[in-house]
């Protein structure tokens, strides 16, 4: 094809491009063909790479210490928990093949694998798993995942291949706490860890070896022949640091990245060509955060549950999730992902319903008594401010459509975007704001202790909103306290049933996580733990291998 | 003369004290600790961990003497270390990100002298011609257009559609195998955009001030004089009104020094260029105070100089100035 004729199906933007351009003359081409079909069963084959597009770089590779996203990315390949999730999340053996719980829920007794190594060549033992206790709960190492493990009273080395830890009190979190790396005692004791080499250099018992890490561009990561669950098939993991997202969008068309996270946009209108889907697979599945607007309860505007309740109705949370997530998502319903097993399937979002919202609001003594088209009650205006933190374009939409929703109740809104730091210094820590835009991010156990319980409600906690409940911190306590997860399903449905009576938030949505992967890439089978928990089972058949590496 | 150095190097002490003063003050204003961004709102995080970090860092001592701590490094040229997780010094991490960002800067300001300065003469030469509103229109729209909309342009053009050029980076994936001359080859290939597009931006400027000089310097009597002597065209404008032109210019050089080391975070984010930008924009948001710091010392530093060189140079081109 030359560059006389037009390139058929170019959208308007690319056409407007080559008539700029027509000086250069040239062939119009497709970046790269899609992949040849392969007819027959697939067979897995050792090779290729996958190269991960992220928007940051990592900071730190010693577990615990980097928080960022890009560096439990790595660290996840490079290191081992004792114990880890499956793709139901629900808890199996890693590091330890088997565990015991003692009656009375104290102590938990772990038996570790045998013959294990270090990258370096070191046998894994029991000491590893006793240091890494001792590590992360040292005031001198600076990491915030402390607390869980400060609950363990003692640990013990009982023979190389046992580990032992007595709690306090019963703990249900306990076993989730073990999810956390082990990290090698041969070289990280008696090291001032702020400046240990590992940091740039990590060595764990994980699937992949740390290879190389240019700084701001890329980390690249080499298969463990070793690996006591097997040597995964992928020869290498390559993470590369693309901080645009527009930018990352095109490197994948251009075939320069394998992986990459799409926005909602890119999902549903930029990634439907024949092209498209011949050279990757997009997947979908509900994301562990949600989106909540929460009020000060220490505000008097929202002492009345009844103008909580009222405000939630009328919220249009289908909408909000058609335009702000073109659909890619669903009600959230409370603190817990829906679907799984704390999450009370009973309790249905609050609808829209408008009536209902103007009939709360005036039970609660809300009218608008001067025609100005604003409620008002002893002469004070039903107006107030939501604050959300600055450069998240969803959480502004979302703050603006609910502004236009609660105009036609008659509530007046501001917003005001503030500088992530700004915003939490100055509002949030300090109880300082009105009403709230914010989002959490969804824990593997469902703990609400640390968001919902009366004793985090001083300055810098996070029951920032002010949320007292005497049934509900007894009800949090007491599923705190046993590993029975019948009896912790039970108080947290209650604990549901009383936030959704009472709306201190009002919550949003749950959006959905919208990875895409190319499709040379097989093996890959989504379930409710996402797609990356089976990835040492991804492979490249061997006929559709891209990078070829020396043995 | 040597006197004159020795005195101007003095005076910048106290002047780059007052700098740092200034900037640790108004860096330890803005609300959020560097600790926040790793702590707060995180459900695994009790107070103590909290006060724990803090004393860490040494937060938890008073400002005064947090910055006196912090003079006494710098006296010996530490800048400390990041208080970013990675906890590195700050030297190795602007160290490793400055060749890139001053690569990047003298191609594309080179570009711009070498296009701008041609441009500037040829339209005063011919002041309100056709060929002299084409380029203005021309240099106006390059300062106009949001770099990030051309680059993305430019990018699906080249990178996808044509597939001529890498779209973002440094290097490609396979760099570490290629020979060394196709290493050379891959880094021109992948700096070619990011300059392109940088200079585009800066071509106005340029031009615009070369055109104004040139044609001050034209109306001068003694071009006027050159003219009547019976010179040629040729010599009247290169040889003896191009010098006078360009004395400003030298200024506005010496004045970008301190632009060497500055990136944008936009630029570089959109060609994921591992520069000072992200780095220093990074360190702001996330309060990283020694990284924020040691970016503003040298900044600071280098514009001192800059001045210095630029007062320098105008004495050595130009004789009047240097007989005081």
């Amino acid at each position: 094809m030359n560059s006389n004729t037009s390139c058929p199906g170019l959208p308007p933007l690319k056409i407007l491009l080559v008539v700029l351009c027509l000086f250069l003359a040239t062939a119009c081409q497709d970046t790269e063909p899609p992949p040849p079909q392969i007819s027959g069963p697939v067979e897995p084959a050792y090779g290729d790479a996958i190269v991960s597009g992220t928007i940051g770089d990592a900071s730190n590779l010693i577990p615990y210490i980097g928080s960022d996203v890009s560096s439990s990315e790595v660290t996840g390949l490079v290191f081992d928990g004792l114990v880890k999730l499956d793709k139901n999340l629900e808890i199996e053996p890693n590091l330890a093949e088997s565990w015991e719980i003692s009656e009375d829920g104290l102590t938990i007794t772990f038996h570790l694998r045998q013959g294990v190594k270090w990258h370096d060549g070191e046998p894994f033992t029991a000491q590893d798993c006793l240091f890494t206790y001792q590590f992360v709960t040292d005031p001198d190492t600076p990491t915030p995942y402390a607390a869980d493990l400060m609950q363990v009273e003692t640990a013990q080395v009982l023979d190389p291949y046992t580990f032992r830890v007595k709690y306090k009190r019963p703990f249900s979190r306990a076993l989730y706490a073990w999810l956390g790396d082990i990290v090698p005692r041969h070289l990280l004791e008696g090291v001032n860890v702020r400046e240990s080499p590992l940091a740039r250099r990590p060595i764990g018992t994980g699937p992949y070896k740390f290879e190389t890490w240019k700084a701001g561009s890329s980390i690249q990561l080499k298969y463990n022949p070793d690996y006591f669950r097997g040597r995964p098939y992928l020869d290498r993991y390559v993470i590369k640091v693309i901080p645009d997202s527009a930018t990352m969008f095109l490197e994948l068309k251009a075939g320069s990245i394998d992986q990459m996270g799409l926005s909602p946009l890119q999902y549903a209108r930029q990634t439907d060509s024949k092209e498209f889907k011949a050279r990757f697979n997009k997947y979908c599945y509900l994301a562990s955060s949600y989106l909540y607007l929460g009020y000060n309860l220490r505000n008097r505007l929202f002492q009345d549950k009844r103008v909580r309740q009222g405000l939630s109705h009328a919220i249009n949370r289908e909408e909000i999730i058609d335009g702000v997530l073109m659909g890619y998502g669903r009600p959230a319903t409370g603190g817990f992902k829906p679907g799984t097993w704390a999450c009370d399937p009973n309790i249905k979002p609050v609808t829209f319903d408008q009536d209902k919202a103007r009939e709360l609001l005036a039970q609660a003594g809300w009218k608008d008594t001067d025609q100005d088209g604003v409620l008002d009650k002893d002469g004070i205006p039903l107006a107030f401010t939501i604050v959300t933190n600055q450069g998240n374009s969803q959480r502004l939409k979302t703050a603006i459509i609910i502004q236009e929703r609660f105009k036609e109740v008659g509530v007046k809104v501001k917003i005001r975007a503030v500088e992530w730091s700004a915003l939490l210094k100055e509002f949030i820590d300090k109880q300082n704001f009105e009403a709230t835009i914010m989002g959490w991010t969804l824990p593997l156990d469902p703990d609400p202790f640390a968001v919902w319980h009366s004793s985090k409600t001083e300055p810098g906690g996070l029951n920032f909103i002010g949320y007292h409940n005497e049934e509900v911190d007894r009800l949090i306590l007491s599923a705190r306290e046993t590993f029975d997860q019948e009896k912790r399903k039970a108080a947290y449905y209650r604990f549901q049933e009383i936030i959704h009576e009472e709306q201190p938030y009002n919550f949003l949505y749950v959006p959905d996580a919208l990875p895409v992967v190319a499709s040379r890439i097989h093996g890959i089978d989504p379930a409710p733990a996402g797609i990356g928990y089976n990835l040492i089972k991804w492979f490249v058949p061997k006929q559709l291998q891209k990078y070829h590496y020396q043995p | 003369m040597f006197f004159y150095l020795f005195k101007r190097l003095l005076t910048m002490i106290p002047l780059l004290l007052g700098i740092t003063l200034i900037s640790f003050t108004v860096i330890h204003l803005a609300p959020g600790k560097p600790t926040d961004l790793a702590l707060d709102l995180n459900p695994a995080v009790t107070k103590e961990v909290k006060e724990k970090m803090e004393r860490l860092y040494g937060l938890d001592k008073p400002l005064h003497v947090q910055y006196w701590n912090w003079l006494k490094r710098l006296a010996v040229l530490d800048f400390g270390n990041s208080f970013a997780t990675d906890g590195r010094p700050v030297l190795d991490k602007i160290g490793e990100r400055l060749p890139i960002t001053i690569t990047i800067n003298l191609l594309s300001m080179a570009l711009i002298m070498a296009v701008a300065i041609p441009l500037g003469i040829a339209s005063a030469t011919r002041p309100h011609s056709l060929f002299d509103q084409a380029t203005t229109v021309f240099v106006f729209v390059g300062f106009a257009i949001p770099t990030f909309w051309l680059a993305l342009l430019l990018m699906i053009l080249f990178g996808l559609e044509l597939n001529w050029l890498p779209i973002s980076g440094l290097t490609s994936y396979n760099y570490d195998q290629l020979g060394p001359f196709m290493q050379a080859w891959d880094r021109v290939q992948h700096l070619i955009l990011p300059v392109l597009i940088s200079a585009f931006g800066g071509l106005a400027g340029m031009s615009r001030y070369m055109r104004a000089n040139m044609l001050e310097v034209i109306r001068q009597d003694y071009i006027t004089t050159a003219r009547a002597k019976g010179l040629k065209e040729r010599v009247v404008i290169y040889k003896h009104a191009l010098r006078n032109a360009l004395m400003p210019v030298i200024t506005l050089l010496g004045l970008s020094v301190p632009g060497l080391i500055g990136g944008s975070v936009i630029f570089e984010s959109i060609f994921a260029i591992p520069g000072l930008g992200q780095l220093f924009y990074q360190g702001v948001m996330s309060r990283d105070y020694p990284l924020v710091m040691g970016g503003l010392v040298i900044g600071a530093v280098l514009t001192l100089l800059g001045n210095l060189l630029a007062d320098l140079s105008y004495a050595i081109v130009d004789p009047r100035i240097r007989v005081k």
